[in-house]
């Protein structure tokens, strides 16, 4: 997969290929909007939204489920499998394959599935097969195990879409390639309007694949800060929570070596957050390394506070943002708050919230039922 | 050489199997160590690592149960199989130490492949414990060669691509993948993954110098009443023993 992968990178048909399908099929370059209500009531910073969640299915994933498959159809591979926890990769990559005309087949922990049940209709809809997994903690860590599983078994017909960038190498290179266009096209629209590079850039991390999109084409230019959110859950002194890079220690799962969120045994713990799009032990271990040399930083911020800025959001702007990017919204906001007029602060707003409209309401107390 | 998972009904019913199994005929016993990931794995081996994992099971219990071990089979080489974040959690070096003054015979990981094991077989070589490296019928002649050359004690052979589990019949073509590797290794050859039955083990003699035996195993513990389970396993290892000769030239 590196050769093939190294091979089509340099490729200028393959290129051409996944840029046109970027253009006319995931709806890309996404707009950067100037979040000015919400700026206005921080008081301080500018506050820039890099708008993913206007990509096609609704999130950034679209942007590696296009690449990936891609590179699928070169090496010959026509049955693709994933995994997903929100669904938001698993639609992502249903919807490729269902215009692509490969067969897709997603595993998704049965707790997940029970979470977010629209999503695995979502899938059914777009011809793929959604495979519960009942094994460990059914989320999806689990999911993984299961669909590098499946990829072992059938390695001669399949290419698993792995779709965060974790994972054995080429994995976590080749998502990260594939997500770049978010801070790439961000830095060109920023550079565009404001003639300069933001001072923060700041992305919700789980696994890390919007992150390091963002991050990445951002990490020559010294002056700008990167700053990962982690989901913080119901707090890190509780041990509910997902923060792997904030309280987690070296380890080894999926086949690389990163941040982990393991017991005194190294076994892996089980986490927590109010989106299951976060609910992961691991991280990439590209965001490992910039945490062990400094150059990006990361924070973790709880259920409540990203309760918070999606209800900002929704309410300043208009724009109803995943519960993940909500975590990532709200730390971009204590931060403005103490900046003077003039600084900037890139959010990458990962994905819509459609997706969780349920989990706000039962987090407020209604029933939508009814 | 038989697979079990450490402490699966639980601690006292390995100790007692592991002196049973050596009786049986086993040349050489596998400790399954239990891990939260076990990606390997297929549903009977990972239902018996979740059970240990309940019971309290560590790498340091398991490293202690080779020690309690030891006396009873004093001639039956014991090895440590398990994934690779409890051992780097534990320490490479620590585990050297601790699992050479307990007796550990080898250790085998199979998310470790041998590009990434250099730090651990520096902590074991010398202390004469095997890095059991894992070949598959997927590895290409060169990743073979490869990992010959830095092989001890012996190879694992995986027979199909696919995860551990009982299967039916032996995968096509594992005779030639076995003779692939052989030609580039002196180091008995084990056949690992899908062996169920007393005509695999027949059909394989010849072309490799072990078979291991795990999930068909596990499966027999998991499902005899307790007090049968030490016989019923016994009788299985025994019933799939002689198949293959011994490569130390038999220890009935």
């Amino acid at each position: 997969m590196e050769r093939a992968y190294n091979e089509a990178k340099d490729d200028q048909a393959f290129r051409r290929e996944l840029e046109t399908l970027n253009l006319t099929y995931a709806g890309r370059p996404t707009a950067l909007y100037f979040a000015a209500n919400l700026t206005r009531q921080c008081g301080g910073g500018k506050i820039y939204l890099k708008r993913e969640d206007l990509a096609h299915t609704g999130a950034h994933k679209i942007n590696n489920a296009l690449g990936q498959a891609l590179l699928a159809k070169h090496m010959g591979k026509q049955r693709i499998i994933a995994e997903t926890g929100a669904g938001q990769h698993g639609v992502a990559t249903a919807t490729v394959c269902a215009m692509m005309g490969l067969q897709c087949i997603v595993y998704m922990g049965s707790e997940d599935i029970r979470r977010q049940s629209h999503n695995v209709f979502r899938m059914r809809l777009l011809g793929a097969e959604v495979r519960p997994v009942e094994s460990g903690s059914r989320t999806l860590k689990d999911a993984i195990n299961e669909a590098i599983r499946d990829w072992v078994t059938n390695v001669e017909s399949t290419h698993y879409l792995l779709g965060s960038a974790v994972g054995p190498h080429p994995y976590p290179m080749m998502v990260r390639d594939f997500h770049s266009v978010i801070g790439g096209e961000a830095r060109d629209q920023l550079l565009q309007v404001e003639g300069r590079l933001p001072d923060y850039v700041v992305a919700c991390v789980g696994g890390g694949s919007n992150s390091i999109g963002t991050f990445y084409p951002f990490i020559q230019d010294e002056g700008v800060r990167l700053v990962g959110v982690e989901a913080g859950g119901e707090g890190l002194d509780r041990n509910k929570h997902a923060a792997t890079l904030s309280a987690g220690r070296p380890g080894v799962l999926h086949g690389s070596m990163s941040y982990l969120l393991q017991d005194e045994h190294g076994q892996v713990m089980e986490t927590h957050s109010i989106t299951a799009g976060l609910d992961y032990p691991g991280v990439g271990p590209e965001h490992s390394h910039l945490k062990e040399t400094g150059r990006a930083e990361y924070v973790a911020v709880g259920d409540r506070e990203a309760l918070e800025g999606f209800h900002l959001l929704s309410r300043t702007e208009g724009i109803i943002p995943a519960l993940e990017p909500s975590h990532a919204v709200y730390h971009a906001v204590e931060l403005a708050k103490g900046m003077a007029h003039d600084r900037i602060i890139l959010v990458c707003l990962s994905g819509r919230g459609d997706k969780d409209i349920h989990v706000v309401a039962e987090a407020g107390g209604v029933d939508l039922s009814g | 050489m038989p697979f079990l998972t450490a402490g699966f009904p639980d601690v006292n019913t390995t100790l007692e199997l592991v002196p049973a199994l050596a009786q049986a005929g086993a040349d050489c016993i596998e400790l399954g160590v239990p891990f939260s990931d076990p990606l390997a794995d297929g549903v009977t081996v990972q239902t018996s690592s979740f059970q240990a994992l309940k019971n309290g099971v560590t790498l340091e219990s398991c490293i202690k149960l080779v020690d309690q071990l030891r006396d009873k089979v004093p001639d039956t080489p014991l090895i440590l199989m398990g994934y690779y974040n409890p051992i780097f959690s534990y320490g490479t070096a620590r585990f050297g130490e601790e699992a050479q003054r307990a007796g550990v015979d080898g250790v085998i990981v199979p998310d470790l492949p041998p590009d990434e094991s250099g730090p651990l077989r520096e902590e074991c070589k010398p202390r004469g414990i095997h890095v059991i490296p894992l070949l598959a019928p997927t590895s290409t002649d060169a990743r073979i060669e490869k990992t010959c050359s830095t092989a001890s004690g012996f190879i694992y052979c995986v027979s199909l691509t696919g995860v551990t589990g009982a299967r039916d019949e032996l995968p096509p073509g594992v005779f030639q993948f076995l003779e692939r590797v052989r030609r580039h290794t002196d180091l008995p050859l084990a056949l690992g993954f899908g062996i169920s039955r007393r005509e695999h083990v027949e059909a394989v003699g010849g072309h490799a110098q072990a078979v291991m035996v795990g999930s068909a195993l596990v499966r027999v513990i998991t499902d005899s009443p307790s007090e049968e389970l030490i016989e019923r396993a016994q009788k299985f290892v025994g019933e799939l023993n002689g198949a293959i000769p011994s490569p130390k030239g038999g220890q009935e």
